[in-house]
This record gives C-alpha cells, structure tokens and sequence, in this order.
C-alpha cells in the first residue's frame, strides 16, 4: 500500500471523518434491504439445535413454562424467538404455561400471540360475540388450543429469583390467581397436578437482563433440577454460554441470529429471517469501518512520529 | 383504530426526535429524552405501588380493608376476629421500609442503615450458595476435561463421528483448559509477571482481549438488531411501505 503524500492524505481524511457519514452508511446498509426483500441462507448452530431438540423431545400434551424476562426494549431481538416458540409449542401441542418476572413480560406473550393470530389467518379466532382475545380466547385452526386448559397466563410477579425459588416449592405461593380473570388457578384444568417447579416438563426462558437466563439456571436448574432452554438478548447471550457447556441450559438461541436459526429450524420463516440481511450487511460496514480506521490509525502514526523528531 | 393509528404517530415521532441526537444535540432530543425520563419514573412509581406495595403489604396486613378500599381480610382482621394469620410477619417488612424511608431525614438517617443491612445480609446469603454451585463447582468440572482419551479414538467409528469432528472437539478442550489456566495466572499477583508467570500471563490477556472482542461484537449485533426493529416500525407500521 503506497505511503507516499497522496496516501497519508487519504489515511489522514479517513480519521477525521465525519461520523454522520458512518451512521448515514450503517442506516443505509439495514434499510436497503428491508425494502429489496432479500433473503440469505441461514447455518444453525449447534446451541439452537439442542434448544429445538429440547422442545422436540417433548410428547403432546407437556407442560412447559413460559418466562417472559424482557420488555418493550428487546422486543426486535426478542419477539421473534417468542412467536416461533409459541408456534412450535402449539403444533407440537405442547401445553404452556406464562410468567413473567418483568411486569411487561407477561404483556409481551399477549402482543406475540395477538400477532401470530393476525399473520396466522384462521390461528386465533373469536367464536360469535362472546369470545374475543384478551377475555375468553379461544384458538382454532388447525391446531386449538383454549385458555386454562391448553395455556394460560399468570402473570407478573414481583420477587425477582425468590420467585423462582418459591415456585420450587409451591407455585400457587407466588401466583395464587391467573392474570387474565384474577381467578384462582386451582379453577383451570391445565394447572391440576402442577404444584411446584420439577412437575414442569421444561422451562422456557426469553431473557434481556436481571431477573432472568442466569437466575433461572441457578434456581430451576441447579437447585429444582427442571431442565432450562433459553433465548437471550445479544448482549447478554456471552455471560449465558457457559451454561450451555455444562449442560446447565438445554440450548440457547443469542440474538435476532439465534430467532433467525429457530425459524430456519422449525419452517416458521419470519421476522428474524427477514432481518438477517440487514444485519449482514450492517456487520459487514462496521468490520470494513473497524479496519479502514486502524489501517490509517497505524499507516499515519509513523509519520507522526517523524514530525515530532 | 384512531387510538392505534395516534398511538404510532407519537411513537414514530419520538423514535425520530431521539435519533436526531445522531445529527446534532438539539432542543428535539431534548425534549423526547425528557420525556422519556419522566415517563419511566412515572411508570415505575405506578407498577411498584401497584405490583409490590398494595397487594403485598396493605392488602395482606387489611390496611385497604381498613380503609374501606377492599372487601378483603388480611392479618389485622383476623387476629382482631382471633385467629392467627401469618401475613402479620409483614409489618416487620413495613416497618423495614419506613426505616429505609428515613434517610430522607438528615438527623436520624442512619437508621436507613439497618434495613440495608437486612437486605445486604440475606442477598449475600442467598447468592453465597447459589454462585458457589451454578458459577464454580459446575464450571470448574467442566474445565476437568481429557487432552486426549485414547479410547475413544479406538472407538471413533463407533460414535458416529468423523476424525475431524473429533480432533476439532478435542482441539476445543485444548483452548478452553489453555485458555482458563492462563486467565488464571494472568489475575495471580502474589508474584511478578515475570518468565514462564510472565508469558503464561500474557497468554491469558490474549484470551481476555478475545473474550472482551467476542462480547463486543455481540453487543454490536444487538444494537444493530434494535435499529432494524425500528426501521421495521417505521417504514413498516408508520409508513406502510414495507409488510
């Protein structure tokens, strides 16, 4: 690479870029896409794998429990991997049952399944004049599942991991009614025989932050012994890994990559899927900025050096 | 549908107002941000009265009862009627809280001291087991792993698993004990980073950095994940020139 007077004006332009031309390129490298509909082929990872084997492995009519640990805040990470599992769980007719250790978790499973029901024709109905979701669901199509008996929502509870804690003895100790009708959840067939955490055939946990994947694990899994598959913000998905090598996690999906691979897995081709190129192409332009930017850090410092002897 | 449609626009308005910071600060973003602030203080305030405060200590103890704001007993009215409710354990957690309230007070604030103790002391405990088992035993036995078992390369065809996949799972062990001693040694200061201490340490920073590399890029996916989330609302359910 030539380091002549052309070159160090080059490399020295390049540093005092203006940092609004950067952020115009990474809007221009997600947006792009999202309108041309592109599609790129997606590798699964091992990780995801053993997160949908965990779920395959579940015989119909399993109880599995639904954390919902994230807010508004993570829903494009987080929202895809709810709304697939949601949809694997159901044609898989696995019985779920709701939480949420954030008090807009719980409001997240209700906006997911609100969306499956609207992109799903025919998935979610209402049934004449009395039933209609957010009261008395009932969900149809070809699979039907209905409130309290296929699934049900019990809410937000206070506590962070002493929740989790006091479900491992008793669940009806730290939610005594459901979230929907406030009735007590004794009246729903689905929780009869669900007394404590081990009578779970899995947790399912969809994690941003504290409470959530590491208070699971260190609760439900090491203490219960109720084996945990979890999906995670980006950010939070490398302090969960290790987990995942002791066998602690039964999978882990990081990220919008990690809900991209779960749809790839299950067929469910949707969200995470279409943003994949985006995110390609938004990686591809931070790792070109991150070696433009230390090629002409390095190729200019000699010359500074030269100048200050 | 109006509500729905009103609701998007002042999402899309805002989400707009705070990206704005990206140009230039301005009195736009200043705005948004505020309000942003004092929403979520307002909204955390309501959700912790709501969540934590009634149902678990007025309603329990029957103070809502008392002030006529529930049909529901709780422990006051109860042990008033003569029979024992264990909900009473509460007031000790009230009075905890207004103990905590009292720092407020200059004169007397140091009686906000206890209740920090109390809870300091019992997380403490909590977390002592809890981080004992899931954070070390359970990964100090995953690092006890074999550099190489024999037997099992006898029994390669047998496994299901072709020579690379093998040696590429063993290389994978290599690292990860490679990689846990040195970090060690990296964070042992009894004794100068000096010779084979000294080179070992410096394996272990290069593991570090790797690590460090590793969480940032991942930080970066998420970021670059929530924009897309947002493009996605913007051109999507604000716009409708995308589904």
């Amino acid at each position: 690479m030539s380091n002549g007077p052309f070159g160090q004006k080059l490399f020295q332009a390049l540093l005092r870029i203006d940092r609004r031309i950067i952020f115009l390129v990474i809007f221009l490298a997600l947006s792009i896409p999202i309108f041309l509909g592109l599609r790129i082929d997606i590798t699964v990872t091992q990780e995801v794998r053993l997160f949908y084997n965990s779920v395959e492995a579940l015989s119909s009519g399993s109880r599995v429990l639904l954390s919902f640990d994230y807010d508004p805040g993570s829903e494009p990470e987080l929202q895809p991997m709810a709304e697939t599992g949601f949809r694997h769980l159901i044609k898989n007719h696995i019985k779920f049952i709701i939480m949420g250790l954030w008090p807009q978790g719980p409001m997240q499973a209700n906006k997911a399944l609100t969306r499956i029901n609207e992109v799903d024709e025919g998935f979610l109905v209402d049934n004449g004049d009395t039933l209609y979701f957010g009261r008395d669901l009932l969900v149809v199509g070809p699979d039907t599942i209905r409130y309290g008996i296929d699934f049900i929502n019990l809410g937000f509870q206070a506590g962070n991991e002493l929740v989790i804690q006091r479900m491992g003895s008793s669940i009806r100790a730290a939610f005594a009614n459901d979230a929907r009708y406030g009735r007590p959840i004794d009246q729903f067939p689905i929780m009869n025989g669900l007394n404590k955490l081990s009578d779970f055939d899995l947790v399912i946990n969809w994690s941003a932050g504290y409470p959530g994947t590491v208070e699971w694990v260190q609760f439900a899994v090491d203490r219960f012994h109720v084996p945990c598959g979890a999906g995670n913000t980006a950010v939070q998905a490398p302090q969960v890994y290790p987990y995942l090598d002791t066998g602690q996690l039964s999978g882990l999906m990081g990220g919008m990559k990690g809900g991209a691979e779960y749809e790839q897995l299950t067929g469910m081709r949707a969200k995470a899927t279409m943003s994949m190129v985006s995110q390609t192409a938004a990686h591809i332009f931070v790792v070109l900025f991150i070696v433009i930017g230390n090629l002409a850090y390095f190729m200019t410092r000699g010359r500074k050096k030269e100048g200050r002897a | 549908m109006f509500w729905d449609t009103f609701g998007i626009w002042i999402a899309a308005l805002l989400t707009i107002g705070i990206v704005s910071f990206l140009y230039r600060d301005n009195p736009v973003y200043k705005f948004c941000e505020s309000l942003f602030v004092g929403i979520s203080a307002g909204y955390w305030f309501v959700s912790l009265y709501y969540q934590n405060l009634l149902p678990k200590l007025f309603d329990n103890l029957g103070i809502t009862k008392l002030l006529g704001l529930s049909q529901n007993d709780g422990a006051f009215q109860h042990i008033f009627s003569g029979h024992w409710d264990g909900r009473i354990w509460y007031v000790l957690a009230g009075i905890l809280a207004i103990m905590m309230l009292l720092r407020l007070v200059s004169k007397i604030g140091w009686i906000s001291r206890w209740p920090l103790a109390v809870v300091v002391g019992s997380t403490a405990g909590l977390y002592m087991i809890t981080y004992f088992q899931s954070n070390f035993l359970s990964q100090l036995q995953n690092t006890v792993i074999p550099l190489v078992a024999i037997e099992r390369i006898r029994a390669l065809p047998s496994a299901g698993m072709t020579a690379d996949q093998f040696f590429a799972a063993y290389l994978g062990n290599l690292v990860l004990i490679v990689g846990t001693l040195t970090g060690l040694v990296y964070f042992y200061f009894s004794k100068e980073h000096k010779g084979a201490l000294g080179g070992a340490a410096k394996i272990g920073i290069y593991f570090l950095m790797i690590t460090f590399g590793a969480s940032f890029g991942y930080t970066v996916m998420s970021r670059m994940s929530l924009l897309i989330g947002r493009l996605y609302f913007l051109f999507g359910d604000w716009l409708g020139i995308v589904r």
